[in-house]
């Protein structure tokens, strides 16, 4: 089939195309782009409870407000001091899990059940996770007091709940104990994923598992690793359920995070949607802003790598055109 | 000589390497054990020794414990059912008929339609949930499963692993060939299409509706009916002062939360696993 045949039948197939992305944009448009839209109309409003709306007279009023709100700036800084205190575990971790189990050298046995396990919290509830850790944590007969006890670690029950810097310990571990195992499936795929010829060249060369895993492995993983850092932190920007859950975001509001402070303020006790709204609207930008940097950095890969295959295939082109003339 | 210690030398990294995996193996484990154990011992027991691996014979009195109170796990599964099996049927359907528009037709905006598909890749429910529900309480949707089945039809990311796998496997000869025997594009879509993406399809399936059993956030606000609660709402109600003493209840509770997630996860683990391990392989 020449292009402009091609070319021909697919015009005359091409309302389909517009006929069957419908759906799609319909829904897209009613409710991802109005409630984005809306929201942001939100923002610029005295809305609260179910008392009428007004615009502000000064319309930027609320987004000035929030970006002073101290409780707000804590439930970022919370926010993301708990994806620090998860992520940089959890990263190590998982390359280390991948180095071993990719390794070339030395096969070990049970790598299937050991991802299907390593895996496994990342698909239970994560609400559920988050009532269960409660429960083991608890003081002063919770599971994890009475090992503390019996291991002769501490002499009396510890209250995790109320210490602040044991709830987001507790909190972060949850979300590093949640996230590993697909991390490291991730990177596993990542790893498998490169041309086993650089390897060959690399044993020739005589180079050992370590510099293997440095100079070979770690370079290649590096758009991977990128996703799964962006994507982290994104997931890790709109996290929920497990410290709303865990502790009420407390205590003293020490595991209040973003996602869960816009929840409070909109949905209970005074309803300041105006407030919510606002604070979504930066935390949109800011996940608008990450997204970007993903797909700036995913794509340009693509481009730069055909870009240069070209440039080699036309240089071969050339050379080839001046040794035949 | 040298080679022998360095023999033993990795004989014992590896046993090294079998603890590690051991250990954590069990920590991924532990609490799960902890939690079907104690789902079947008194409050009394688990509060004498928290930690036991023997079944106790509190079962009944520990469900019993639910009568009247707000966690109602029948209610909570039958609403959560609904909503997981219509979301999912709607994302993997229209999903996969979005992904053949930019498979199989050439048409203006299509680049335009798939840069969009992949900027909202990324967003967050969360972030626009102010003006979501104010918008579904405006026209009278709170308390409905519409607003969280139908936006399903839209799912970018469903949509991008369907074009991924759609455009190496689908042979536009077939299409062709079908169309010279009279089918309409419809047709052709729902007959010789979907059933060439049925393995995608399942993967998808897999990850959309436990996203959507475990989803919290949405669900909790427009849900303020109790007889509408989906599971994860039920399982936040354990926090309240009502079960504060009632150990076994709670264990029970969030075992019946998740058994239907470890059923559905040891029977398919091997495909999850491996649709996991897709999503990160570019492109």
């Amino acid at each position: 089939m020449n292009k402009s045949q091609r070319h021909l039948k697919g015009l005359s197939y091409a309302k389909y195309g517009y006929l069957f992305a419908i759906p799609f944009i319909v829904i897209f448009l009613i409710f991802q782009l109005y409630p984005t839209l809306y929201t942001a109309f939100i923002g610029f409003t005295d809305m609260k409870g179910v008392n009428p709306v007004h615009v502000l007279d000064h319309p930027f009023d609320n987004f000035k407000d929030i970006v002073h709100n101290q409780t707000f700036l804590k439930s970022l800084r919370n926010t993301v001091v708990i994806w620090i205190m998860n992520f940089i575990p959890q990263i190590t971790l998982a390359l280390i899990l991948t180095a071993w189990f990719t390794s070339r050298t030395s096969k070990l046995k049970g790598q299937g059940f050991f991802k299907v396990v390593f895996y496994m919290p990342n698909i239970i509830t994560a609400a559920t996770i988050a009532i269960l850790f409660s429960t083991l944590f608890g003081f002063p007969t919770g599971p994890v007091n009475q090992l503390l006890k019996s291991w002769g670690i501490r002499a009396t029950a510890f209250d995790f709940m109320t210490s602040k810097s044991a709830s987001k310990l507790i909190v972060a571990f949850i979300q590093f104990w949640t996230w590993y195992g697909n991390t490291m499936i991730l990177l596993v795929s990542g790893v498998l994923g490169i041309s086993p010829d650089i390897y060959e060249a690399a044993d020739i060369d005589g180079a050992n598992g370590v510099q293997t895993f440095f100079r070979i492995t770690l370079p290649n993983l590096k758009t991977v690793l990128l996703y799964t850092l962006i994507t982290s932190m994104i997931g890790g920007l709109n996290m929920f359920d497990i410290p709303l859950l865990f502790n009420r975001g407390g205590p003293d509001g020490a595991t209040t995070t973003a996602s869960v402070f816009i929840y409070q303020v909109a949905f209970t006790g005074t309803n300041l949607y105006y407030r919510a709204a606002a604070a979504s609207m930066v935390l949109f930008v800011i996940v608008l802003i990450l997204s970007a940097i993903l797909f700036y950095l995913m794509r340009d890969k693509d481009a730069i790598a055909m870009e240069k295959m070209k440039k080699a295939e036309r240089k071969k082109h050339k050379m080839k055109e001046r040794r035949g003339f | 000589m040298a080679a022998r210690k360095r023999s033993g030398l990795s004989t014992g990294f590896t046993i090294f390497q079998y603890i590690i995996c051991i250990i954590l193996a069990i920590l991924s484990l532990l609490p799960f054990i902890i939690m079907l154990v104690n789902a079947t011992r008194s409050s009394s027991e688990i509060q004498a020794n928290a930690i036991s691996f023997i079944p106790g014979k509190s079962l009944l009195t520990n469900y019993k414990v639910f009568d009247g109170k707000s966690f109602n796990p029948w209610t909570g599964f039958i609403n959560s059912a609904i909503i997981s099996v219509c979301a999912t049927a709607c994302t993997i359907y229209f999903s996969t008929l979005t992904a053949y528009t930019l498979v199989a037709y050439d048409w203006k905006a299509k680049k335009a339609f798939f840069a969009l598909i992949m900027c909202v890749l990324m967003i967050p429910g969360q972030v626009t949930a102010i003006g979501f529900y104010q918008f579904m309480y405006k026209v009278g949707l709170v308390n409905s499963f519409i607003p969280l089945i139908l936006p399903a039809i839209a799912a970018p990311a469903t949509v991008f692993f369907m074009r991924q796998y759609m455009l190496p496997s689908l042979s536009m000869e077939i299409v062709q060939s079908a169309r010279i025997d009279g089918a309409g594009e419809f047709r052709i879509f729902n007959q010789i299409v979907l059933p060439l993406m049925k393995p995608a399809m399942a993967t998808q399936a897999i990850f959309s509706f436990v996203a959507t059993w475990n989803a919290l956030f949405i669900p909790l606000i427009l849900l303020i009916d109790r007889k509408k609660w989906t599971m994860p709402i039920m399982v936040a109600q354990l926090q309240g002062d009502m079960y504060k003493t009632e150990y076994g209840a709670v264990y029970l509770a969030l075992v019946m939360t998740v058994l239907p997630l470890f059923v559905v996860y040891f029977l398919l683990s091997k495909y999850i696993i491996a649709g996991v391990a897709l999503g990160g392989v570019k492109e």
